[in-house]
């Protein structure tokens, strides 16, 4: 007797439409869907207030309920505050030079002093500004990059997503700190150099991950409704789809602030990242390393702090994606 | 019979699809999806395309508004004539200026049509900002006016809640206010009923014929629905395995039958006003392959009146005027089946 009273072919025998469920179920799986929000970050904002604040402020509310993450969170805040104020926290120049070479930290020198008789306090603050300012300025430019080369592979595929990918393939192969060497030896060193090897090398996996959001993406329905009100490609993909494919990039970028952060220091350590006399860490790393028994906070408090700010971002990357990602609870 | 009223549509041909075929083509061949399908809608009329799943129905719209998937889809063959231009033949350009302006869609589930990232009245307005280059401000201001046409209580407050914040119900009425909010001339809605409750359908429905009227537009109606047909349509198209097979009006088909599928159609279709205890009958067998399609009629393995030998296994017919005005049909046989719908066989 299944559904007689509903005058719809598909009760025939055999079901002659197999796509169409009974709509009953159909409206059933909407309101699922509805419920969990899919995979948008929309989560539990159903009843949620009626504006696009609501998004955000749920995401901000998971991602508070994650003690790493606010921890990081909280050390990037404190090693920003230390970056901008740098002059008002240290109590010496980091470039002035002393004749107390080398000494344990004191109440005079808290960090102690380097081997030129520098303050290894304000070296370690004014180095915040240096990794920060490298991390993040690789992290955007990797990011814009991988977006554009990303969103243009996924939408067109073809032959611009064969280049694309091929491309990426052969830098991924490439061993990095040979690469970063070659251009290194060809455009010089220095702190924009950095900037630009790693966010050159860093585009490939944001690119890769985008292009795989936009290859589902672009099969949804509200794609191809975009399309039927004469939207143009651009605004497709930039408007449309981006929006919904951003949030595994914005984590990958977290992430990548810290992988930065590390390279340059890695960079720096092989001399051939940012030069002498600024104040880099991986650079005070470097140093440090010969006077590990006599002088070993030359090398611990250069090591911890890198460690600390590559640590903090890798949390709040982990947070964030936990947050965006509703189905993990 | 019945009195219905006579159609109130006009000789004002909008569009006008002439032999039209596009195919696919796929690892495992080439799929003609449809296939030498001609018809004409005229402005102010409810033109219905009934078909099964797979029988090319959606296929035609999006060849109408240019958005067959290329590759692997194709136009292979045929004009669609729309206001003296044969879309078929239109730049990139030429069609995004017509999608969505003169041309709009309204798609099947309201739930995956709407982009989740933005806001009911974001959706809307953008359609006019495209083609009217509307502000933020004005497009806002439309997308509430379109909300209020679609019958949104409180569309003021409603035009900036995101879609997962309306019912499905509502949603289908979002996608129709962002389908007319350049008033076109022609709306294709493209099994708009399909994911509603029942009871929202009939809802939705009224509201489409309404706003056609209001905007004086055509609607292309495709369903497999074919209560849906009886209720709104004015005239219909039967589409069987790619091909058209019959067409005419609701009246002449519902009541004057000229092909097998369309009887077999009706008579597996539940009616409230008979009280026999007759069992449905089901049309025996599945819709073809359309990799492998039957030679000649496409309907023929199925047929209950197909004969052997006959022309209806290795001729394929010809869709031909069968009757007054201008119902076709594509059965080798049309001139000598009398429809019997009420459950003859």
């Amino acid at each position: 007797m299944r559904d007689a009273i509903d005058p719809r072919l598909e009760d025939a025998e055999g079901s002659p439409f197999p796509e169409q469920t009974d709509p009953t179920q159909r409206v059933e799986q909407n309101r699922d869907l509805a419920f969990e929000g899919g995979a948008f970050g929309l989560g539990e904002t159903l009843i949620a207030a009626p504006s696009g604040a609501a998004m955000r402020t749920d995401v901000w509310r998971r991602f508070r309920r994650n003690k790493l993450a606010m921890l990081g969170l909280a050390v990037i805040v404190l090693l920003v505050l230390a970056a901008l104020f740098a002059p008002l926290i240290a109590r010496y120049d980091p470039y002035q030079l002393s004749s107390e070479l080398r000494k344990p930290p004191s109440s005079e020198h808290w960090f102690g002093t380097d081997t030129v008789g520098r303050d290894l306090f304000a070296r370690l603050v004014y180095g915040a500004r240096v990794s920060l300012s490298v991390g993040i300025s690789a992290a955007l430019i990797a990011t814009v990059v991988g977006v554009i080369m990303g969103a243009l592979a996924g939408f067109y595929g073809g032959w611009i997503d064969a280049v694309i990918m091929r491309v990426t393939d052969i830098l991924l192969a490439f061993p990095y700190i040979v690469l970063a060497i070659a251009i290194i030896s060809v455009i010089g060193r220095g702190q924009s150099t950095v900037i630009l090897v790693l966010g050159l090398l860093g585009w490939l996996a944001i690119a890769r991950v985008l292009r795989s959001s936009f290859l589902q993406i672009k099969q949804m329905e509200y794609i191809e409704a975009a399309r039927a009100t004469g939207a143009s490609n651009m605004r497709i993909m930039f408007r449309h789809m981006l929006p919904n494919a951003i949030q595994p990039v914005i984590v990958y970028s977290t992430l990548f602030v810290g992988a930065a952060v590390l390279s340059e220091a890695a960079l720096s350590f092989l001399g051939i990242g940012i030069q002498e006399p600024t104040p880099a860490w991986g650079l005070m790393v470097n140093q440090g390393r010969k006077f590990l028994t006599s002088a070993p906070h030359l090398l611990i408090f250069p090591g911890a702090a890198i460690f600390l700010m590559v640590l903090a971002f890798l949390f709040v990357g982990d947070g964030l994606r936990d947050a965006l990602d509703p189905k993990l609870k | 019979m019945t009195a219905r009223p006579l159609p109130k549509f006009t000789d004002d041909v909008l569009l006008s699809v002439q032999h039209l075929s596009t195919e696919f083509r796929t690892d495992d061949g080439v799929v003609p999806a449809v296939d030498d399908v001609t018809f004409d809608i005229r402005r102010g009329e409810v033109f219905a395309v009934v078909g099964e799943s797979g029988s090319g129905k959606s296929v035609t719209a999006m060849s109408i508004l240019g958005l067959v998937p290329s590759p692997p889809g194709q136009i292979t063959g045929g004009q669609i004539m729309w206001k003296g231009h044969d879309l078929v033949q239109a730049s990139p350009a030429e069609m995004r200026a017509i999608r969505g302006k003169e041309i709009a869609m309204i798609f099947q589930d309201p739930m995956s049509a709407l982009n989740p990232v933005h806001t009911i009245g974001e959706q809307i307005g953008e359609v006019t900002r495209i083609h009217e280059g509307l502000r933020k401000g004005a497009a806002r201001t439309r997308a509430i006016d379109v909300l209020s046409m679609v019958g949104i209580p409180q569309p003021e407050r409603r035009v900036d809640d995101y879609p997962h914040e309306f019912s499905g119900g509502m949603r289908q009425r979002a996608m129709i206010a962002m389908a007319i909010a350049c008033e076109p001339d022609l709306l294709i809605a493209d099994e708009p009923t399909t994911a509603l409750d029942v009871t929202v359908q009939a809802q939705v429905l009224d509201v489409l014929l309404e706003i056609k009227d209001r905007i004086n537009s055509a609607i292309m109606l495709i369903t497999h629905d074919l209560g849906v047909v009886a209720g709104t349509a004015d005239r219909v198209m039967v589409m069987y395995a790619g091909t058209s097979v019959e067409f005419g009006t609701v009246d002449e088909l519902f009541y004057h039958s000229r092909h097998p599928y369309t009887l077999g159609l009706l008579a597996s279709l539940p009616r409230l006003d008979d009280d026999s205890r007759t069992r449905l009958v089901p049309i025996p067998g599945q819709p073809p392959s359309l990799l492998r399609r039957p030679p000649g009629c496409p309907f023929h393995p199925r047929c209950a009146y197909a004969q052997t030998p006959s022309p209806c296994a290795t001729d394929a017919p010809v869709m031909r005027l069968v009757d007054h005005l201008d119902h076709r049909s594509s059965c080798h046989f049309a001139e000598q089946l009398v429809a019997r719908p009420e459950h003859s066989r």
